[in-house]
């Protein structure tokens, strides 16, 4: 038997893949289930219109019990937009990536998440420097002190 | 049977014990004195009643802990008429406040129990009914809910049953067991085997059971988490005990599955268990967890509870256990002697994090002095030795090469490195000073030497404090070299191995005084000067003297003809430490009762010292 993860994965992309995305979000690279990639596009009258970014996400063999580790891009020109939760490094301070991760969230749920998060105003971190000086190359192993602005 | 009392172990084993509890024991020791000599030499009569150097604590078991929980979980039940799975979640989500959580429940207890993550938010029920209601579901929660059919176009295993599959691949969120003959997909792992079994909490979030597994293993084992929260997205339901229970822990007479979870499900039970003890014990300002690894063992000192306790004592406790590990206790006599140090008891203060007896001195002022050693020693040292300081602006210089002819960079000062008097002075005498008693260079070496004097102070009390520590920590081998010097005297002489336990005794002893000694280093460095510092330092100098004569005499070489003599050396010097050092103890925690010690430094919870004289 294939490992849940692999299952759950087979079965959120075949979704994907018949379904499609929501609308600003495509499907970039799938070849593994170790490593996928998004773009990801604010939809609509926003800070952030006609800017597309990449969004990564890596899975152990515990997803979906253990959250996925997820950024953007920052490498090969790319760049993360510029938002409050989001670092210059790519690293993103979610709440669902951290301690409200739930199992039943799937990828597409996260982008979606993501995407309506952007959907606010443009200006990086106030620790921004200091963070990204000292980061750990994967954001999950980052306790993130999560601020309820929603 | 007088002398099998002798070298009862219980002597000092659990001299801890003996002390907060009663002395009982000690009574019964004490009519023995006459008979047994061997054992009772080393008694001092103040034992039995509590020191004032002490303080009254309590060592719980893990076990005891739970029975304190069950207590307050019971009593909740008793108040709210609910059952324990609930009162339980209700205690912790209060952190164990029960007066709190008594005037909260009165005043809303649906509201209570929705943020508790008792109940389902929506539309809750009087909270009476409710909760009766709710342990049923808890207790028989392993639903079994076997799908007799499935569907679902992911699966590539055929369908044993006809049905077609409906329109949407994700099945309701809400799949509550009622709906069982409908085709069930577990929205994890997307299982949609038929004999699947699966479970959900009172939200009815179901999942099958092999995810709920995974989720608190994961919980338990990498998070160490105690509350296993449902796995729906913003479900903020808890499962209860039972649920987990009954999940982790193989039924009786269930189909033998997965021999790994087998094993590792009472491993996470037990490990919850424990999770919830440190929990209660942290929302408890009366309780500590013992510090030392993989003890589970809890102490209980409520005089210790407050902040502004620790001004006048020292909670000094001990947990009850020896040694690291479990199964020390199992250990026979000699292995414990040997192992010395290991087979030590858990001693650690209640009031900080200091994980040995830093008595006599108060856990604030213990604490600057490892701030600072911690910051200061090995710089201070350095700057002692590979440095001096300008006579004229005092900056600190480091001579790396060159002549004797300085030029401070700072004040352009002229000066001679070797004797620090002005180089004007030095006329033509280049490369060697011989001007070592001129006024002037007296003159500067006492600036400099004035300007040192507190760092000449501080290293002082360092040395000797850093000496004790030293000592201390050698003293591992002094037991080893002590075992072999009985077993030498056992074969030399015609003693006994009782009769050359004084020896054990004294090392002991020794080690113990060096604690004192090393902590009263650091409070005489912080202690302001006048009568009482004088007399303070009196009495740590006369606990030093007799702790240096009895280490002495402990390193001395062994000669059969000596034995008696030095036995009864010995035994006088370890009574007589054991008295001086009782006295340091006492005075000091006496004075921290009277509020009679003043700081040279401001001190948390203490008068600044400004305002003496």
């Amino acid at each position: 038997m294939a490992s849940i993860s692999a299952r759950r994965l087979a079965k959120e992309l075949r979704e994907i893949q018949s379904e499609g995305c929501p609308v600003g979000i495509t499907l970039l690279e799938a070849n593994d289930f170790s490593r996928w990639l998004f773009t990801i596009e604010v939809m609509g009258e926003s800070l952030y219109q006609g800017e597309v970014y990449d969004l990564q996400f890596r899975f152990d063999a515990q997803y979906p019990i253990s959250s996925p580790a997820v950024q953007f891009v920052v490498t090969g020109g790319k760049q993360s937009p510029i938002h409050p939760h989001v670092y210059s490094n790519g690293h993103i301070c979610a709440s669902i990536l951290g301690n409200e991760w739930s199992p039943v969230l799937s990828v597409i749920a996260v982008c979606v998440t993501l995407q309506s998060m952007l959907a606010s105003c443009k200006v990086r971190p106030t620790d921004n420097d200091r963070y990204v000086r000292n980061a750990p190359e994967n954001p999950k192993k980052t306790l993130f002190h999560y601020d309820d602005d929603t | 049977m007088g002398s099998d009392y002798g070298y009862s172990e219980d002597d000092d084993d659990y001299y801890d014990d003996e002390e907060m509890i009663d002395g009982t024991q000690d009574e019964e020791e004490d009519t023995d004195e006459d008979i047994d000599m061997d054992g009772d030499d080393f008694k001092v009569s103040t034992k039995g009643k509590k020191k004032s150097y002490e303080v009254d604590y309590e060592s719980l078991s893990q076990r005891s802990v739970e029975k304190l929980m069950q207590r307050d979980v019971e009593h909740i039940c008793g108040i709210f008429g609910v059952e324990s799975d609930t009162a339980s979640l209700l205690l912790r989500y209060m952190k164990w406040n029960k007066e709190k959580l008594i005037e909260k429940y009165m005043d809303n207890a649906a509201l209570v129990s929705v943020a508790a993550g008792v109940t389902v938010p929506e539309a809750p029920p009087p909270p009476l009914v409710r909760t009766q209601t709710i342990s049923a579901p808890a207790s028989t929660s392993r639903r079994p809910t076997t799908r007799g059919s499935k569907l679902l176009g992911l699966g590539s295993k055929s369908s044993k049953s006809s049905n077609p599959a409906p329109s949407t691949p994700r099945p309701p969120q809400r799949t509550s067991s009622k709906l069982a003959d409908q085709a069930f997909v577990c929205q994890i792992c997307f299982n949609d085997s038929p004999d699947m079994r699966t479970l959900a909490l009172d939200c009815d979030h179901t999942y099958c059971t092999d995810c709920w597994w995974d989720y608190v293993v994961s919980k338990i084992r990498d998070e160490s988490e105690h509350s296993i929260r449902c796995m729906a997205e913003s479900c903020a339901m808890v499962a209860p005990d039972t649920f987990v229970r009954d999940l982790l822990l193989p039924e009786p007479g269930a189909p033998v599955g997965d021999k790994e979870k087998e094993e590792l499900g009472p491993k996470m039970w037990s490990r919850l268990q424990e999770l919830f003890v440190r929990h209660f014990v942290a929302c408890n300002a009366s309780l500590k967890f013992c510090p030392y690894p993989s003890c589970t063992n809890t102490v209980s000192c409520p005089t210790a509870a407050s902040k502004s306790s620790l001004t006048t004592i020292v909670p000094t406790v001990s947990c009850g256990a020896r040694g690291i590990g479990n199964g020390v206790q199992d250990m026979s006599r000699s292995q414990q002697f040997t192992l010395g140090l290991q087979g030590k008891e858990h001693k650690f203060c209640f009031g900080c994090p200091i994980e040995s007896d830093h008595r006599p001195v108060v856990c604030n002022v213990a604490k600057m002095w490892l701030k600072k050693c911690r910051d200061d020693s090995e710089t201070a040292n350095w700057i002692k030795s590979n440095t001096k300081e300008c006579s004229q602006c005092q900056s600190t210089i480091e001579k790396n090469g060159g002549c004797n002819h300085m030029t401070c960079k700072k004040c352009k000062h002229e000066f001679c490195w070797v004797c620090m008097g002005p180089w004007s002075e030095h006329g033509t005498a280049w490369y060697s000073c011989n001007r070592y008693d001129e006024k002037n260079g007296v003159d500067a070496r006492d600036a400099q030497s004035k300007s040192r004097a507190s760092l000449e102070r501080y290293l002082h009390y360092y040395n000797r404090w850093a000496n004790h520590e030293q000592s201390a920590k050698l003293s591992l081998d002094l037991y080893a070299k002590t075992e072999k010097k009985m077993e030498e005297m056992q074969i030399t002489s015609a003693l006994t191995w009782i009769e050359v336990q004084f020896m054990k005794k004294a090392v002991e002893e020794v080690d113990k005084c060096r604690m004192t000694l090393k902590w009263t280093y650091a409070m005489a460095y912080y202690l302001a000067k006048g009568n009482e510092k004088d007399l303070f330092e009196d009495n740590q100098r006369d606990l030093e003297k007799a702790v240096e004569d009895l280490s002495e005499l402990l390193e001395s070489p062994i000669e059969a003809e000596n034995i008696p003599t030095l036995r009864q050396q010995v035994t006088n010097k370890t009574v007589y430490v054991q008295k001086r050092n009782e006295i340091v103890l006492e005075d000091t925690a006496q004075g921290f009762q009277d509020g009679r010690w003043r700081w040279n430094v401001s001190v948390d919870g203490f008068d600044d010292p400004e305002e003496l004289g």
